[in-house]
């Protein structure tokens, strides 16, 4: 359980998140959404420690991750994963080395275990042959599905997703949306997602927060959205017509 | 906003030179690295020396006028000039363009696709993973580099001067034996590990702040060469004062 308290971050002079709390729970799949320049990435790099909070808590288990120092971290670094956008897999390693880099660096295992450990996670992403293979020679739905693998070689408890749908066809999207939601569920590990797909956050969002101009602005179930009231909400829900004739259609 | 680069810079030196996590995982970084920058780079090194020493020869037995002084000087001038001033610093002011642009073009990458921010979330000292071991094999390789830089010279100086008579093999082995001077060798040496710190710190620098996309990364490998060709010149005044 991740749970954040009252987190402000400005750049410079910019107020980029103003106070924003909420309790992220194991086994679930929880969708930060938000216009363009909101604060999604902000909040996810402060929590991760990518960028430090300027005042509030980042709460690991009850342990506080904001106010510890680059060593008193890496025991919590080592139980979070992480999808990036770009998938940002390291282009000089095979996708083996990527997915075994973490293994290699923290952990005393033989190679066998290692190895075993890689295949594993691999086929997990239903990838296979192509631990010799480069990143530069993957498709950008084969590079998430490896950048899935490597966050989750170390087994974590914690698993956060910029943007994991970005720059994909609506169908990988899809079967990346589910791997998501899969592992969450079979590993029970506190999920967090950053997105602006809408279908995502019908299909596997359990627990979604809205974030608009830096604010918490509204938080509930993907049930709860269709029936908001909150007029910045639904002007994001419903941004697309389509959108909103499919779910009308379908009267739900 | 010197200052600010200088501090910011030293900050990163200091995180990069912590002690690392897992020796045997660096150890396999820095061997890459040795190739990459060593083997990598024997090429231009030894077409670049052969040519100095050639130039060197050549030039200085056109400006030796004088019948009083014997030829045999024009080996031993090419012998000293090589290993004090042309194999360390021409050298290294290839290698800023060669081995510079590519350390800040290739952490400049490294930058801007995340690699690095997915580095600091696994928990992993990333200067240190990332600059450490371009920067030892940097100090072991450019040296090695600057001594073969050394014999090419010597030799492509021979060379010219028989091709073009203005100096026999025998008279310019005569200059090379003569009067050799230790110190020449010692800050020859001085100065290829400086400059070879400059490089790959310089350079590491450069492609650790880059901000932005590709064509910021190409500005970043620029930079890299341009403020480590300055500094290589300027540390060369320093070391040649304190030194002779
Ligand atoms: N490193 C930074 N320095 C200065 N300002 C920044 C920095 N990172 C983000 N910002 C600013 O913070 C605001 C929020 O940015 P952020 O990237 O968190 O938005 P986002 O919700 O992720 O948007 P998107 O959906 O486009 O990814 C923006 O106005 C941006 O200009
Ligand atoms: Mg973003």
């Amino acid at each position: 359980m991740i749970e954040i308290k009252d987190i402000y971050k400005s750049f410079d002079d910019k107020q980029v998140l103003k106070g924003i709390t909420s309790t992220f729970k194991e086994g679930s799949c929880n969708l930060i959404i938000g216009a363009s320049g909101s604060g999604k990435t902000t909040l996810i790099k402060c929590m991760v420690g990518l960028h430090e909070v300027d005042s509030g808590e980042i709460l690991y288990n009850d342990r506080d991750f904001a106010n510890l120092d680059f060593h008193e971290r890496i025991p919590i670094r080592k139980e979070i994963g992480m999808l990036f956008q770009g998938s940002a897999l390291f282009d000089s390693l095979t996708v083996q080395e990527n997915v075994m880099f973490s293994l290699n660096m923290f952990t005393e295992m033989p190679n066998s275990e290692k190895l075993d450990r890689v295949n594993f996670c691999l086929s997990r992403v239903n990838l296979e042959n192509v631990n010799k293979k480069f990143p530069a020679e993957l498709s950008g739905g084969m590079k998430k599905r490896v950048g899935i693998a490597r966050a989750i070689a170390m087994q974590p408890k914690y698993l956060y997703c910029d943007e994991p749908n970005s720059g994909l066809d609506p169908k990988t999207s899809i079967v990346i949306d589910n791997l998501i939601k899969e592992i969450t569920e079979e590993y029970n590990i506190t999920t967090i997602v950053n997105t602006h797909d809408m279908n995502s956050v019908m299909e596997i969002g359990d627990n979604i927060l809205f974030l608009h101009k830096g604010e918490k602005w509204w938080e509930g179930s993907s049930k709860d959205i269709r029936h908001t009231h909150n007029k910045e909400l639904n002007d994001f829900v419903f941004a697309s017509k389509f959108f909103k004739e499919a779910m009308e259609s379908n009267n739900l | 906003m010197l200052f600010y680069h200088l501090g910011k810079y030293v900050l990163l030196m200091k995180a990069s030179l912590k002690r690392p996590e897992k020796w045997s995982f660096y150890w396999k970084e820095i061997i890459r690295e040795m190739v990459s920058i060593g083997v990598g780079s024997v090429g231009i090194i030894s077409i670049i020396s052969i040519f100095m020493g050639a130039v060197t020869t050549v030039q200085t037995a056109f400006q030796l006028v004088s019948n009083l002084i014997p030829l045999s000087v024009i080996g031993q001038i090419t012998r000293d000039n090589s290993i004090l001033e042309l194999s360390p610093t021409i050298g290294a002011l290839v290698l800023a363009g060669k081995t510079g642009s590519n350390i800040a073009s290739q952490i400049g990458t490294m930058r801007v696709t995340e690699q690095i921010d997915a580095l600091e979330v696994m928990g992993v000292n990333s200067p240190g993973y990332l600059i450490l071991p371009k920067i030892i094999a940097g100090i072991t390789m450019i040296p090695m580099l600057v001594i073969v830089s050394v014999f090419l010279s010597i030799l492509g100086g021979m060379i010219a001067g028989n091709l073009s008579g203005a100096v026999t093999q025998s008279e310019y082995i005569t200059g090379l034996q003569a009067d050799f001077k230790t110190i020449l060798l010692t800050a020859g040496m001085v100065k290829a590990i400086v400059y070879a710190f400059i490089i790959t710190s310089v350079s590491s620098y450069q492609g650790f702040y880059t901000e932005g996309g590709a064509l910021e990364v190409g500005e970043s490998s620029t930079r890299a060469v341009v403020v480590s060709c300055i500094l290589i010149l300027f540390a060369d005044y320093i070391i040649a004062q304190l030194l002779l």
